[in-house]
């Protein structure tokens, strides 16, 4: 009799059962628009020009090895990448008191940074401080902070699916309603899964009542240069949450502008009051990741921190974010303009209004389910597409099939 | 694929059944009867970790959320007296507390106590997990001989205990990586489940590349898909995926039978530089007169060594002589060189005659 007789079978992660259930389908025009990483035009993954160089001048740099990175990470990855967030010019930065801890990933940097605040946030137990997640979100997000252990984990009113767009009267209503202390989980751009961020103003208001309410601003930022094309635009919440004077924390992950997904390269930045109050985060950081990984991987990052620190390596690389992030924008375009012009029923603004990889297309689960089984198109079950999974060759079938669904499912 | 070569490094009697789609966990395997081998009945399950700690971690959150589920079990946890000093905390940073401690070392016999162990473990309540060093026992050297895990082992059936064997640096004992893992096929051929934490950062050198493995047999082939549903929902809100750069490095040498040669080649190489820098070592301690019996360093293997000093005699070195050992008077073999052999021998020397 085996001890492990009660273990019950875990649900399979959606996305990836999605990719499965793809990879097992015979028809020859299927097409995955679960995924969320970056497809070419032709459909296949991309290793960016500037990361292929950089892996091969590491390769042939004899004088590095495999040592075992610092806790904490490399330290010119963690500088170079909080940077990125804040801005090379951060008071922030100048005034000593951003630190970062590299992670396992942006899952690896939201691990970290829960752990530590369950531990350290508000008193030294906050197994019941709430942790408010958007509603939707990214699915991990409730398991990254449960496993952490945090018991309450809530959504924040975030979509309004009546009218594709953000609930901001709900979102500021729960900030306001909150219990006190509470920590929102709060996506620094193009989110993940509806595509749409609030605009400049409504941040404001967001940090506004944040501030007086004394919230705990905790960024999720896994697309920094993918959403806009522009880095400094795709940073400017994090900026601004940072120049109203706020200690947060903010997740990055390198994953998608940088292509280096199986990396796993992450950072957690963090914002403090002063240098003093950032030593001490950092030595209970260590502490942390001592009993979770020891010490991070270093092949991604070193591709990370070569590529940031180089004047030419850098604009190479924002070249070729700006490729991935024009690709995504001409087929929002595109699709828009197709399901226009097939005098599809409703309103289809939103395709180009929201930004980055995910599109919310307000397909309801039976059309989700008539797009899958019956036009072989692979999409999450909450209508979320991949913007990345279009390309020019099917791009027509997939209007056609959106067309159809709306029209035959109700 | 990484996770299905390096099961083969463990149990080398499995052959994959089939492909998966997703790279980092391994397909279930099927045992393969070999005459004269060892042979058992169960079911071997991987999952790829960056590195060593990561699969520990994994392990311990397995064993907390599953072991033993219906009577919501959380510990006891066993570790060897002296081990890691990490272990503790990965263990109860996954939510398990109780952990304590089984006799291992012992000062005056300059090995391992047998007796002692088995009466610590022989108190241990029932379902308890013992952490066993399968080789190249951190941080003494001392390992298990065969006799020794064969009567451990019938105690661990006898009283219902578990398994959680580490095996850092494989094959750096003996330069023979089926050595290394030869208590991970014992145990698995005597019936029992298991889970092993595997690292390839000493047999590889891949230190900073994070390349670790959570080995688990399980009696039951219908468990299989669920563990591994289990460990895949952990995994996921731990770092989410491991880290392929390492991993890559590794499935590659060890799926090609011609860069295998070559690996173990140069695994015998850092073996042999060790064995030898513990033959010079042995030999100046003696033409020094240091002394004591300094036979343990030759009999002891591996990268790490327990040199038997005390506290005040490690103090002394390091403020004194600027040599830096562990406090617990255990040291890196490899730090030593031609260049410091006889620097090193003489501070030692110093350190036992000096009255402190």
């Amino acid at each position: 009799m085996s001890v492990f007789s009660e273990v019950a079978l875990a649900a399979p992660v959606a996305v990836f059962k999605l990719s499965q259930d793809f990879n097992n389908d015979q028809f020859p025009n299927k097409v995955n628009l679960g995924v969320g990483a970056y497809r070419t035009d032709e459909g296949k993954p991309w290793v960016l020009p500037v990361v292929k160089k950089v892996e091969k001048v590491i390769v042939h740099d004899d004088s590095l090895n495999h040592e075992y990175l610092p806790i904490l990470g490399l330290p010119e990855f963690r500088s170079s990448a909080s940077k990125i967030a804040l801005g090379e010019d951060s008071p922030a930065i100048q005034e000593k008191r951003v630190g970062a801890v590299q992670c396992l990933g942006g899952t690896g940097a939201l691990k970290m940074g829960a752990e530590f605040l369950r531990r350290f946030y508000n008193g030294n137990n906050n197994t019941k401080t709430p942790v408010y997640v958007s509603s939707p979100t990214w699915e991990n997000h409730n398991a990254v902070f449960a496993n952490a252990g945090f018991d309450d984990v809530r959504p924040y009113k975030y979509w309004d699916a009546a009218n594709r767009g953000l609930d901001l009267a709900g979102f500021l209503g729960d900030l306001e309603s909150c219990p006190a202390h509470s920590i929102f989980v709060l996506h620094a751009c193009a989110h993940n899964p509806t595509g749409t961020d609030p605009t400049q103003e409504q941040w404001q208001l967001i940090a506004e009542v944040m501030m007086r309410r004394q919230l705990f601003v905790f960024f999720d930022s896994a697309y920094q240069g993918f959403a806009s094309g522009n880095l400094d635009k795709d940073a400017w919440a994090v900026r601004y949450f940072v120049s109203m004077g706020f200690e947060m924390f903010c997740a990055q992950s390198f994953s998608k502008n940088f292509g280096l997904y199986n990396e796993r390269v992450g950072n957690l930045t963090i914002v403090a009051r002063d240098a003093d109050n950032l030593k001490r985060v950092l030595s209970q950081m260590e502490k942390i990741v001592r009993t979770t990984w020891s010490n991070p991987p270093s092949q991604g990052a070193r591709i990370v921190a070569v590529t940031l620190t180089s004047p030419e390596l850098f604009s190479e690389w924002k070249d070729n974010v700006k490729t991935m992030a024009d690709r995504v924008l001409l087929m929002r375009a595109q699709l828009k303009a197709k399901l226009q012009a097939l005098g599809t029923a409703g309103t289809w603004d939103h395709i180009t209004e929201q930004i980055g990889m995910f599109s919310f297309t307000g397909l309801n689960p039976k059309q989700v389910e008539y797009m899958v089984k019956e036009r072989h198109i692979y999409l999450m079950a909450s209508g979320r597409i991949n913007m990345c999974g279009l390309t020019s060759k099917n791009i027509d079938y997939v209007a056609e099939s959106i067309h159809e669904t709306v029209t035959n499912v109700q | 694929m990484a996770t299905q070569v390096v099961i083969s490094l463990c149990l080398p009697m499995f052959t994959p059944r089939q492909e998966v789609p997703r790279k980092d966990f391994c397909p279930p395997l099927r045992k393969t009867q070999t005459p004269g081998r060892l042979t058992w009945q169960g079911e071997v399950l991987g999952v790829q970790t960056p590195g060593f700690t990561a699969a520990v971690r994994l392990g311990a959150e397995l064993l907390r959320n599953w072991y033993d589920h219906c009577a919501a079990w959380c510990g006891p946890v066993y570790l060897s007296s002296p081990c890691d000093d990490s272990l503790a905390g990965i263990f109860q940073a996954a939510g398990i507390q109780d952990i304590r401690e089984y006799y291992y070392w012992d000062d005056q016999q300059r090995g391992v106590c047998l007796d002692k162990l088995l009466e610590d473990l022989e108190k241990a309540p029932e379902r308890s997990v013992v952490v066993l060093s399968a080789s190249a026992h951190y941080p003494t050297g001392a390992d298990l001989s065969h006799n020794q895990w064969a009567v451990i082992t019938e105690l661990i059936m006898r009283r219902r205990l578990f398994p959680f064997l580490l095996l850092p640096p494989q094959a750096l004992c003996y330069g023979n990586v089926e050595r290394a893992a030869w208590p991970v096929h014992y145990c698995a051929s005597q019936g029992m489940e298991l889970l092993c934490a595997q690292s390839f950062s000493h047999c590889f050198g891949l230190y900073g590349e994070a390349v670790g493995h959570l080995l688990c047999v399980l009696k039951q082939n219908s468990l299989l898909l669920s563990v591994q549903s289990q460990a895949a929902t952990i995994v996921k809100s731990l770092w989410a995926q491991p880290s392929a750069g390492g991993a890559n490095i590794v499935a590659t040498v060890l799926s090609n039978p011609a860069h295998v040669v070559e690996w173990k080649e140069e695994v015998k190489h850092i073996v042999e530089r060790c064995m030898l820098i513990r033959e010079l070592l042995r030999e100046r301690l003696r033409l020094l007169g240091a002394p004591g019996c300094w036979d343990r360093l030759t009999q002891q293997s591996g990268l790490y060594c327990n040199t038997g000093l005390n506290e005040d005699q490690v103090e002394f070195l390091s403020q004194r002589r600027h040599v830096y050992l562990l406090p617990s008077g255990c040291l890196n073999v490899s730090a030593i060189n031609g260049r410091n052999l006889d620097y090193i021998a003489e501070s030692i020397h110093r350190a036992l005659t000096t009255s402190l």
